[in-house]
């Protein structure tokens, strides 16, 4: 089995949010950038594959040289092989066409994305890709088994989860529950060491063109300060929520 | 020309995000003077479309395939959004809006915008503005496409209501040659959802074991709130995976989020943080809850929340 893991590389979760050019770009001095966390459970599933049935398992990331350390994380981690597809990621659209144009010429059984990134929270790269192939998508994805060419999963929905069916090839949207906070691989040593022998290689981008375009970016307003209540006092704040904020 | 807005229900009852997409792509009919095609799936009375600014409305019967099958109903609203030459069409972001809304857009060739959270600033070309880096921070975004697809945040816009003689029509419920199936569902129906509430209760660590959560449940019961709690919680497994609220759980965006024994780290607001109202109650004064918060009580949790749930019974 060929799995592709699509991974974004993000601005770790406690980052500062700054903006440069006038608000125009990120500003990313200073921050550390990460596995998007939703991309890691999900590669952390196509690991378990690999140990189990022999998967062959490629990570794959649009973006410039700067995203090749997560990469090589990914290698430690267990991936077999790394892809970048040199070119800026701005737009959902855009990168999902780019993946979709590897897929095309390399056949995957089992396409993982996570359910969302967290810079951009667009949730739109694994349904995008799934639809440019015309093949199933199974968003918000808890768990996963594999049968030869069938496969169940679940999805959390709004209040439950629901269970599925479909054949492969398909695209899944990773997400905690589909492996645990504490089944993440942390790199060791050998892995590391490993990871810089396995291929990395660059693929220059196909000729396709993003849908949308960022004009500004901008931060939200300050928030006044936290209104204190003694906690002897619950009444006041029933009053306050009920009078002041109108919330009750 | 014309604005379609996929309506979402549950049990043939239309849900408060379907009302919202619903206002909130009225107010986009008005300003671009087209009319509004709402799309509704198994549900018996449209009427209230009527006062929420509907031009037609097509109910499509999904006969014997219950659940939400993302391929057939992204193709039955695709038909709709040809046949009315939709230039914007507008979903929620809940669970379901959010899986459909990537693949609506590949397929009606149109442009995606997520986590849209205003009306659009401009037409000409289209812009809008979204929220992204979890609640961090707001772009505005543009698109030069004929047609776009808007996912509009929960909570963002509001309820409108606007009068209007909705035309009643019946959609064809189309088929898919797609492998995916639902096989079943598993949802507790006599719980609201985190999605759906108002107001959300939240609990974290410091309410110290699961065999304290009738806390929890007790004062979300009385104000007819949802439960959530922080990430270690659930991964403790004190709580379910679904409860789990923050940047790698689900997005509240409630009018009113009580955070009890929460500490607020980073990841736990941005995910939170589009609630209108917080707050908090914790006995650490300098826990980084309350600089996010509107209304907080430095206290101790086990004391303050049984006098909470007594007052509010007391007034109801
Ligand atoms: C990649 C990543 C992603 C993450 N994603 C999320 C996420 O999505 N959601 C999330 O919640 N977290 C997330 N976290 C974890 C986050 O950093 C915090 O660790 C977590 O939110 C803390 O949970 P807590 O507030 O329940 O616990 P703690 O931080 O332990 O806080 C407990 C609080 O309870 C208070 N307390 C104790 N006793 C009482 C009492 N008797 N009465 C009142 N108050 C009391 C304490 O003062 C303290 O403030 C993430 C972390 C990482 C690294």
């Amino acid at each position: 089995m060929n799995i592709l893991v699509c991974i974004s590389n993000v601005p770790d979760t406690t980052s500062k949010i700054n903006f440069k050019d006038d608000n125009k770009s990120f500003d990313t001095n200073g921050v550390q950038f990460i596995i998007n966390p939703n991309d890691e459970f999900g590669l952390t599933r196509a690991i378990w594959l690999q140990q189990k049935s022999g998967a062959k398992v490629t990570v794959v990331t649009v973006g410039d040289a700067s995203c090749e350390p997560i990469l090589r994380k990914c290698l430690a981690i267990g991936a077999d092989q790394a892809i970048r597809i040199d070119a800026i990621p701005e737009d959902g659209y855009f990168v999902a066409s780019q993946l979709a144009s590897l897929c095309a010429k390399e056949k995957y059984d089992l396409i993982i994305t996570g359910r969302e990134s967290i810079d951009y929270n667009g949730a739109m790269v694994g349904g995008m890709l799934a639809s440019i192939l015309s093949i199933p998508y199974v968003a918000n994805c808890i768990q996963l088994d594999i049968d030869g060419t069938s496969a169940s999963l679940q999805r959390e929905i709004d209040g439950g989860k629901e269970s599925l069916s479909a054949t492969l090839p398909l695209v899944l949207g990773a997400q905690k529950g589909l492996v645990e906070e504490s089944d993440l691989i942390i790199p060791n040593m050998r892995g590391i060491m490993q990871a810089r022998q396995k291929p990395l290689t660059v693929e220059t981008p196909s000729d396709v063109e993003g849908q949308t375009t960022i004009q500004n970016f901008e931060k939200p307003q300050a928030k006044g300060p936290v209104k204190l209540v003694d906690a002897a006092n619950v009444d006041t704040l029933i009053e306050l929520l009920q009078n002041e904020a109108k919330v009750l | 020309m014309s604005v379609v807005v996929y309506i979402e229900s549950q049990n043939g009852i239309i849900k408060k995000a379907g009302l919202e997409v619903a206002s909130y792509g009225r107010a986009i009919a008005n300003s671009t003077k087209t009319a509004l095609i709402a799309v509704t799936f198994n549900i018996e009375d449209t009427s209230i479309l009527n006062s929420h600014g509907a031009d037609k409305v097509y109910n499509i019967n999904t006969a014997e395939d219950s659940f939400f099958n993302v391929d057939r109903y992204c193709a039955s609203i695709v038909g709709i959004v040809e046949q009315e030459n939709a230039k914007v069409v507008v979903v929620s972001a809940s669970a379901d809006g959010r899986y459909l809304g990537p693949i609506l857009a590949v397929r009606a060739q149109a442009a995606y915008f997520s986590n849209v959270v205003a009306l659009p600033s401009s037409y000409e070309p289209f812009t809008v503005k979204r929220s992204c880096y979890t609640n961090k921070a707001f772009n505005e975004s543009v698109s030069e496409q004929g047609r776009v697809v808007v996912s509009l945040s929960s909570n963002a816009f509001g309820i409108v209501e606007q009068e209007t003689a909705a035309e009643q029509l019946t959609g064809d419920y189309i088929e898919s040659n797609s492998s995916l199936k639902v096989t079943s569902i598993d949802k507790a129906t006599d719980k609201i959802t985190i999605a759906d509430a108002d107001i959300v209760v939240s609990g974290g660590r410091g309410l110290k074991g699961p065999e304290n959560w009738h806390l929890i449940e007790d004062l979300a019961e009385v104000l007819g709130a949802a439960t959530a709690c922080s990430k270690p919680v659930s991964d403790l497994g004190w709580r379910p995976h679904s409860e789990h609220v923050g940047q790698t759980g689900k997005p509240v965006a409630s009018n009113l989020y009580i955070a009890i024994g929460v500490s607020g780290a980073i990841q736990h607001l941005a995910g939170i943080n589009s609630s209108k109202v917080k707050v908090v109650i914790n006995s650490d004064p300098e826990a980084p809850f309350f600089k996010a918060a509107d209304y907080g009580i430095v206290g101790d949790a086990f004391e303050v929340v049984p006098q909470l749930i007594e007052k509010l019974k007391a007034i109801q």
